[in-house]
């Protein structure tokens, strides 16, 4: 049985027009992205595919996106002169289109964004009423939808450390939702991520980033706070 | 155990049951499902609200130019008519039901009640009932509780998405919910109110989701005043005691059936009815982006 609708998605969510879909979850994915990043981004190369090929500028996809990488939340105001403030923040960005990605999903947004020396790239999907799935990052299958409290570390391959990861988040009780593990190659670089439906203590996040195979960890609370 | 709005029957049974206005069980469910307090509750209702009345506003005083142009000033327009068809009153609803939904065509900020595309239809209908009758905004609020359980059983029983069921589904749910909610604010019983959602629905069955270039502007801002205009008509004659004869619930079950067998070029496609005409596919190539890399087939990354 899927989860109870609550009373506010039928009167609400607040939100910035036109559609869910193609603003809400836009600059949700944006939000995400930034995160990943680690900061405000100087460059964004934006990559809208199949459905969102043709419609993002009627939609005002490439603004929800600018938004989402400003940092903005979905019902700010702002989104409709996004692009205005993306001047303002010194942060530069190119839109692309690309049609006919049979195996991609119809709403999926690609982006490659950098702040100094750090580069990411990461695709989203916009599912519908707002919600997203994050289906890549950095070329490792990642598929976590920002709803809930997220975990994702990019560490060695080496053996035993997932049961170490799992048995540290362990101590703040918290409930793992989802998880997913996506490796390079044997005994290469590994990206974990991990869905939890509460969230983690900063101490026991230092504790993991500390760890000598730990090359990244990334804490992503709440995509909408 | 709180009711799970899963039919109208069962609902005003446990209303009776219980002796309950029809609002409260909605506050009870969200408080079991949600884990939300009763005040959290009230005060959500009261910023839609005031997010609704704020588009309104908006939608009649700011420039409203969408993109696309299709959608450019028409909620100022009608405000401004000098020439009344039927009365002022009936004018100022239309033009407010226009104005909040060309804020959400322009990127303004709205309540999705119950989605974007219908977001017009509770705004311009409860803004001028509250004015009509000098309604307090606690009146206002537990309308809306009534109109979210509406939409939670429409949303069990058929569908709230264009996608999904056509624009019966959301201009039409949306209708619903505020003849259920204008019948509940002006004192009417749970017979009068259920009895209004049973007429709107019959009045806005079969209607498709057939947006022009996809956008949700062309006839979704002109579909949001005719939806508030058969929410007010449906109010007056349940309030009248003039019986749908089909009941509500099966109203509904009606509505998901059409919905089912509504081709997919009718649920938000763009590929039939309205955008399928000749002006709608010229407007496409315009407004659309043309300049699209072409990725062959069997590969989806550059």
């Amino acid at each position: 049985m899927a989860e109870k609708s609550s009373v506010f998605d039928m009167i609400g969510p607040v939100m910035i027009g036109p559609s869910s879909s193609h603003t809400a979850g836009v600059v949700r994915i944006g939000r995400v992205a930034r995160r990943l990043l680690g900061g405000q981004p100087e460059e964004a190369v934006i990559t809208f595919y199949n459905s969102f090929a043709r419609t993002y500028e009627g939609h005002g996809s490439d603004r929800a996106i600018i938004s989402g990488l400003l940092d903005f939340k979905t019902d700010d105001k702002r989104i409709r002169t996004a692009l205005d403030e993306a001047k303002s923040a010194n942060m530069s960005y190119t839109f692309k289109s690309k049609g006919n990605a049979s195996t991609m999903h119809p709403n999926t947004v690609k982006l490659n964004i950098k702040a100094g020396e750090k580069q990411i790239e990461v695709i989203g999907e916009s599912r519908g009423g707002g919600l997203v799935n994050i289906a890549e990052v950095n070329g490792f299958a990642a598929n976590f939808t920002a709803s809930a409290h997220t975990l994702i570390i990019f560490a060695k391959d080496v053996k035993g450390s997932i049961a170490f990861i799992a048995n540290v988040i362990s101590h703040d009780e918290v409930n793992i939702g989802t998880m997913s593990v996506s490796r390079k190659g044997k005994n290469d670089q590994a990206c974990l991520v991990i869905e939890m439906d509460s969230g983690l203590r900063p101490i026991s996040l230092d504790y993991l980033r500390g760890l000598s195979w730990v090359n990244e960890l990334i804490y992503i609370p709440d995509i909408d706070l | 155990m709180s009711f799970l709005f899963d039919n109208f029957k069962g609902w005003k049974a446990y209303c009776e049951a219980n002796n309950l206005k029809l609002y409260e069980p909605v506050m009870a469910y969200e408080i079991a499902q949600k884990g939300r307090t009763a005040s959290d509750i009230w005060a959500g209702l009261l910023n839609a609200y005031t997010v609704m009345k704020e588009a309104v506003e908006t939608g009649l005083t700011e420039d409203m130019t969408s993109r696309s142009g299709m959608i450019n000033n028409g909620a100022k327009k009608v405000y401004q008519n000098k020439l009344s068809v039927l009365s002022p009153d009936f004018q100022k609803l239309i033009a407010r039901a226009l104005a909040a939904k060309e804020v959400n065509s322009c990127m303004g900020r709205v309540v999705a009640a119950p989605t974007a595309g219908a977001s017009g239809i509770l705004p311009g209908t409860m803004y001028t009932l509250q004015e009509i009758h000098g309604l307090d905004d606690q009146s206002i609020l537990e309308g809306l509780l009534v109109g979210a359980g509406i939409a939670l059983i429409i949303e069990q029983r058929a569908s709230l998405a264009g996608a999904v069921g056509g624009c019966q589904a959301e201009t039409g749910s949306a209708a619903a919910m505020a003849s259920g909610a204008m019948v509940y604010c002006l004192g009417g019983d749970i017979d009068q109110v259920f009895n209004a959602v049973a007429i709107t629905i019959q009045c806005m069955l079969g209607l498709v989701c057939d947006p022009v270039a996809g956008l949700v502007e062309v006839p979704c801002v002109v579909r949001n005043a005719s939806a508030a205009a058969i929410a007010n008509s449906s109010a007056q004659i349940a309030l009248s005691n003039v019986s749908a004869v089909i009941p509500v619930d099966e109203c509904i079950d009606a509505m998901g059936e059409i919905g089912s067998s509504m081709e997919s070029r009718y649920k938000e496609t763009a590929l039939g009815g309205l955008a399928a005409t000749l002006t709608g596919q010229d407007i496409s190539k315009r407004v659309l982006i043309q300049d699209i890399e072409i990725l062959p087939d069997e590969e989806s990354f550059d």
